[in-house]
């Protein structure tokens, strides 16, 4: 059994090679996943993400829910419209989904998370919802459309009315607005500027026949990951699940220690996990020569073995990139080794960000 | 269904061979084959002079996707490499039968390239 989007059939009118996303249809590429990377990097693509479930979070107690549900603080949205970044853990400490919250008010709240975790998120949140003033409401009747890329905002401006034009200036990144029947977002996953559209399903196929009337590339999963690894973003399952901590996933940034007395879900065991300080770390690595890295191969260090949890070509450097988790006591700059195809390769320790703006940023 | 010119022999393994007159053949990997693995960003090919055999491992294709081992589908010596793919390995997906071809062979043995599969029987083995 598998989900397919209201986008469905102009994926295949495009001659997209669709592949099975846990449970839905989507499309890998529609010809060749690194033209359409640099569609995204030099001009502006376009990927279907209806599949990625919506949640509103409303009532009188949704941001003391919220306070407690995340380990980054809600508290600190205070502008209609400004977004957040932050897992959602369990009482362990572990990872149950990464998401963005974007802020309308104390009372109400949009969640964007993940498809392949859409059940147990649900389900999650449902449970901790429990004795709280809230209500927890699934939006699929709608689809969702990120247009990414330097040329992105002013090809969607063309498609605008006024009322949306007005209310899209000058919008900051990591924010969102309601105009219209569209939620229209300066957030995305490539690295690059752009919008993440919310579309009701019946307008989704026209706003994307519009996009692409318009010059901007259709672009696949394939494109997709290159890009937000390019862009150091975490891939839920790869780069982080369950049983890692936010600390090992290089999110240490989207945990809001203070207030001291906010009980989010999973403080005790992340308080334990820094006091012990023997956490493992997430970086980049970098490798020059021919080859590229994969999700899952060994990384040898003098402290400790590691693991790649993505790599890939990165079409925009012309070499290969990975994101590796590996013991603390590995310093950016480090040379350590990765074993690929039963030989030892040198690769180099970076911060994980290897592509900004369509910039080199290492 | 991808494109398996009938002038042209195949190995099992989604090689193709052309024979080239004088014992000598062209090999390339077919176009289902890299229907399969996606953008090329790395080959790695013999080294001229090579000795090979028929089933040896002696090339990668390296794709956004996967590295897949290419096999020799015919034994002999290798005597020229398409260095035109160590800058511009994608054209192995635009014209896997042309310019994307990947290494030549002095055959060992010209009954051999009879022996290899041929389009039907490609097109048979890759039909599921």
């Amino acid at each position: 059994m598998s989900n397919k989007t209201i986008l469905h059939a102009k994926h295949i009118e495009a001659g997209a090679k669709m592949v099975d996303f846990y449970g839905w249809e989507m499309p890998i590429n529609y010809g060749s996943q690194i033209e359409e990377h640099h569609a995204v990097r030099q001009n502006a693509g376009m990927f279907d993400v209806s599949h990625m479930t919506i949640v509103d979070v409303s009532g009188d107690q949704a941001q003391v829910y919220l306070r407690k549900l995340v380990n980054n603080d809600v508290a600190k949205l205070t502008v209609a419209g400004k977004a957040l970044y932050t897992g959602m853990l369990n009482e362990e400490g572990g990872v149950i989904d990464d998401l963005i919250i974007y802020f309308f008010s104390e009372t109400s709240y949009k969640l964007v998370v993940n498809s392949a975790t859409r059940e147990k998120d649900l389900a999650w949140m449902n449970k901790q919802a429990e004795g709280f003033k809230v209500t927890v409401t699934e939006r699929p009747e709608f689809g969702m459309i990120a247009v990414q890329g330097p040329e992105a905002k002013a090809k969607v401006a063309t498609l605008l009315t006024a009322e949306q034009t007005q209310a899209v200036e000058g919008m900051k990144p990591f924010f969102g607005v309601q105009t219209g029947d569209l939620f229209i977002a300066t957030t995305g996953y490539t690295g690059e500027n752009g919008y993440e559209i919310v579309v009701p399903q019946d307008q989704a196929a026209d706003l994307w026949q519009q996009l692409l009337d318009a010059g901007v590339a259709p672009c696949g999963l394939g494109a997709r990951d290159t890009l937000r690894l390019e862009a150091g973003m975490n891939l839920y399952g790869l780069d982080m699940d369950e049983t890692v901590s936010p600390l090992a996933a290089n999110m240490a940034w989207t945990i809001s220690w203070e207030p001291e007395d906010r009980d989010f879900i999973g403080r005790s065991a992340l308080e334990a996990q820094k006091a012990a300080g023997d956490q493992p770390k997430l970086v980049g690595l970098v490798f020059l020569e021919k080859g590229v890295l994969r999700s899952g191969l060994k990384v040898i260090t003098p402290s400790g073995d590691g693991i790649i949890t993505s790599g890939t070509f990165s079409p925009t450097l012309g070499h290969s990139i990975a994101m590796a988790r590996v013991p603390r006591s590995v310093q950016i700059g480090d040379t350590i080794q990765v074993e690929m195809r039963k030989k030892l390769v040198d690769v180099e320790v970076i911060k994980p960000s290897f592509v900004r703006n369509g910039k080199k940023v290492f | 269904m991808s494109n398996i010119p009938s002038e042209l022999r195949y190995a099992s393994t989604h090689e193709w061979v052309r024979n080239d007159g004088d014992g000598v053949v062209t090999v390339g990997i077919t176009e289902h084959a890299q229907e399969l693995l996606g953008d090329m960003v790395f080959v790695e090919l013999p080294d001229i002079d090579d000795e090979i055999g028929s089933g040896d491992d002696v090339a990668v294709a390296e794709s956004v996707k996967a590295a897949s081992d290419i096999y020799a589908p015919i034994s002999g010596t290798v005597v020229e490499v398409n260095e035109n793919l160590e800058d511009s390995p994608e054209l192995v997906n635009a014209d896997a039968y042309g310019d994307g071809w990947l290494f030549k062979v002095k055959v060992a043995d010209e009954s051999e390239i009879e022996a290899l599969l041929d389009a039907e029987a490609y097109a048979a083995s890759i039909a599921d």
